[in-house]
């Protein structure tokens, strides 16, 4: 809490990385105190939640929950308003091998950190860190700058290698399975996509379908003007939102034209919603 | 491009041209006739009969690889109508009436369709031995290609830079905290690495060999995991010297650790075991991992390193090499590879 004794929390499966993570930020940054070392995000998230601490260093690749997972769903839980309001803590993203552009990182809110570590390096980001703790009037800025740059990463998290490369056709009906018969649903007929469990339900005004193709797949063949994302799991048809309420907690929904479900809409893209 | 499409059949022209020529010097040599008159008939023939395959195998043969044995049926066909084409087309030219006397003397027809129909098989022969080796060479290029290819891809994928620079990370800790560790490691990453590289250039070793190398990749991947790998390898001593291609199952125990065991919180076991049954070679990967990944294990699916491990058994075993995915009982995956054993 305290700029003297800063925390830190190391979100990190390879148990050795996290143990010599540690021994680096003992000799680089005495000062700085790891109140916590896991091996998996949701760990990551529920510790975080519980410690508070200043600066998170969150491996990208872990078991369960991705590094970045983690971060989202970090930033979607945290208390910024209210009399539990903490600031956000400084992120740092470490990772072997960099999947995503390592310009993206330079000179923002998020670190990141190259394995094997090097001390040099290291130093840097402590330098930089060390300063983003210091003047506490940023931190509303500087929750909206991480906040933006989670969804630039998760823009970019392509799967290793797992996706066809090329250009994607656009999607123009959506086909489902319904007993033995398949549905041609017209694209323009969904008012939301959401992912559940292993399946994505298609929702229209009238029904409900179920599809095995993964959001994943599915958004980078529709149109980011006409469907949005408002979740890590819900993509809806703007033209479709009727209007968007704010609760007491600082929790955002939107109601639709024509379903009765009230969808949240994550902190993440709470950007889109603003009025003209 | 018409160049070289002409190229061939001005080739098989000239061929005939000769033959007709050499078949009327010849029978000039043999009976009494004309030297002149036996060169129109047997070019009048000969070309009629050329022409004719010519326009068959256009017509009737576009795989070459398969449909070969059509020109069985279309030689002495278009042997016997060449012969009689072209024995109207010389009886024009000359204005004699060699047709009308094949008619009225069979046998002295038959023997001069014999000789044609051996002509015909000559030319036959040679079309079909420099089509084969046209194919042939085809084949030993895409071939070569497919080799260079898959080498390429196993180099990419054993050498993931995900993998290499964990490792390494790992590496740099423990030379500070362990050296003796350190070295074991460094040990089992140049095995690894040199196995790789050797791997991509030669076409077989010994399973003892595969399971060594599959022993330095479960040992680099118990360091960085923990206590979250456990694994065993089991090879019976008398299939020690069986030979499978280099880093057969390499793919299999990574898409294992890395779909099945990385992203279990708690980790688990992967099993990699050998036995012979009959003629048969069973190899099998078993973890306790995640689970089957139906993408991975639909037919023709090409998930990770999986379609070039079905290339690879397709080159070396053909259709006598399976592969199977199945879900393991107590979650995880069963992967299993059948192939016939060297006796």
């Amino acid at each position: 809490m305290s700029l003297d004794t800063p925390t830190a929390l190391i979100a990190e499966d390879e148990p050795l990385l996290a143990h010599a993570l540690t021994i680096e930020l003992q000799t680089v940054w005495p000062a700085l105190r790891i109140v916590a070392t896991v091996g998996d995000g949701a760990s990551a998230v529920h510790q975080a939640l519980t410690l508070q601490p200043d600066v998170l260093f969150f491996d990208i690749r872990m078991p369960g929950m991705s590094g970045l997972e983690a971060a989202t769903e970090l930033a979607e839980r945290w208390p910024t308003d209210g009399p539990q309001a903490r600031r956000f803590p400084a992120l740092v993203f470490v990772t072997a091998y960099d999947h995503y552009a390592v310009q993206a990182f330079e000179a923002q809110a998020v670190d990141y950190l190259l394995k094997p570590l090097q001390t040099a390096r290291l130093q840097k980001t402590v330098e930089k860190l060390k300063l983003a703790l210091t003047p506490p009037a940023q931190s509303a800025m500087n929750f909206e700058a991480t906040l933006g740059q989670l969804r630039a990463l998760l823009g970019h998290a392509v799967p290793d290698g797992a996706l066809p490369q090329g250009t994607l056709e656009p999607l123009k009906v959506v086909q489902a399975n319904v007993g033995n018969a398949i549905h041609l649903v017209p694209v323009h007929d969904v008012v939301y996509f959401e992912a559940a469990d292993k399946y994505v339900r298609v929702l229209t005004a009238e029904r409900e379908y179920l599809i095995r193709t993964p959001l994943k797949e599915l958004l980078p063949r529709l149109d980011p003007q006409v469907f949005w994302q408002v979740h890590r799991g819900t993509l809806v048809q703007s033209t479709q939102i009727a209007k968007v309420l704010r609760d007491d907690a600082g929790k955002m929904h939107l109601s639709l034209r024509s379903r009765p479900e009230k969808l949240p809409i994550s902190r993440l893209y709470t950007h889109l919603f603003k009025a003209m | 491009m018409p160049a070289l499409t002409l190229h061939p059949l001005l080739k098989h022209a000239l061929l005939a041209l000769g033959l007709n020529t050499f078949i009327a010097v010849a029978l000039s040599a043999m009976d009494q006739r004309h030297l002149l008159a036996n060169m129109v008939f047997s070019h009048c023939i000969g070309l009629s009969i050329w022409a004719q395959i010519e326009l068959a195998q256009f017509w009737l043969i576009s795989d070459w690889n398969h449909q070969w044995r059509r020109l069985v049926g279309i030689v002495p066909v278009a042997v016997v109508s060449g012969y009689l084409l072209g024995t109207l087309e010389a009886d024009w030219l000359l204005e004699t009436q060699s047709f009308d006397k094949l008619i009225a003397h069979p046998r002295e027809f038959m023997g001069l369709l014999t000789m044609s129909l051996g002509a015909g098989a000559v030319m036959t022969y040679f079309i079909l031995s420099r089509r084969q080796l046209a194919a042939e060479k085809q084949r030993a290029e895409k071939a070569l290609r497919q080799a260079a290819e898959s080498r390429l891809r196993l180099l990419e994928t054993q050498l993931e830079p995900h993998m290499l620079f964990n490792t390494l990370a790992n590496l740099r800790i423990l030379i500070a905290m362990n050296p003796a560790s350190a070295q074991t490691m460094l040990d089992h990453l140049i095995d690894y690495l040199r196995a790789t590289l050797s791997a991509s250039r030669s076409s077989v070793h010994t399973l003892q060999q595969e399971f060594d190398r599959l022993q330095d990749y479960l040992e680099l991947m118990a360091v960085r995991m923990g206590t979250r790998l456990q694994f065993t390898l089991h090879l019976p001593p008398e299939l020690a010297d069986q030979e499978v291609p280099p880093l057969l199952l390499q793919p299999l125990v990574e898409n294992s650790i890395h779909h099945g065991l990385e992203p279990k919180v708690e980790g688990g076991t992967v099993t990699v075991s050998a036995r012979a049954e009959g003629s048969l070679l069973h190899l099998e990967v078993i973890d306790t991992g995640l689970g089957l990944d139906p993408a991975l294990a639909a037919p023709g699916g090409n998930g990770f390193g999986l379609s070039q491990v079905r290339e690879r058994l397709a080159t070396v075993y053909g259709t006598a090499a399976t592969i199977n995915f199945v879900a393991g009982h107590a979650g995880g995956t069963i992967c299993s590879i059948t192939f016939p054993c060297k006796p």
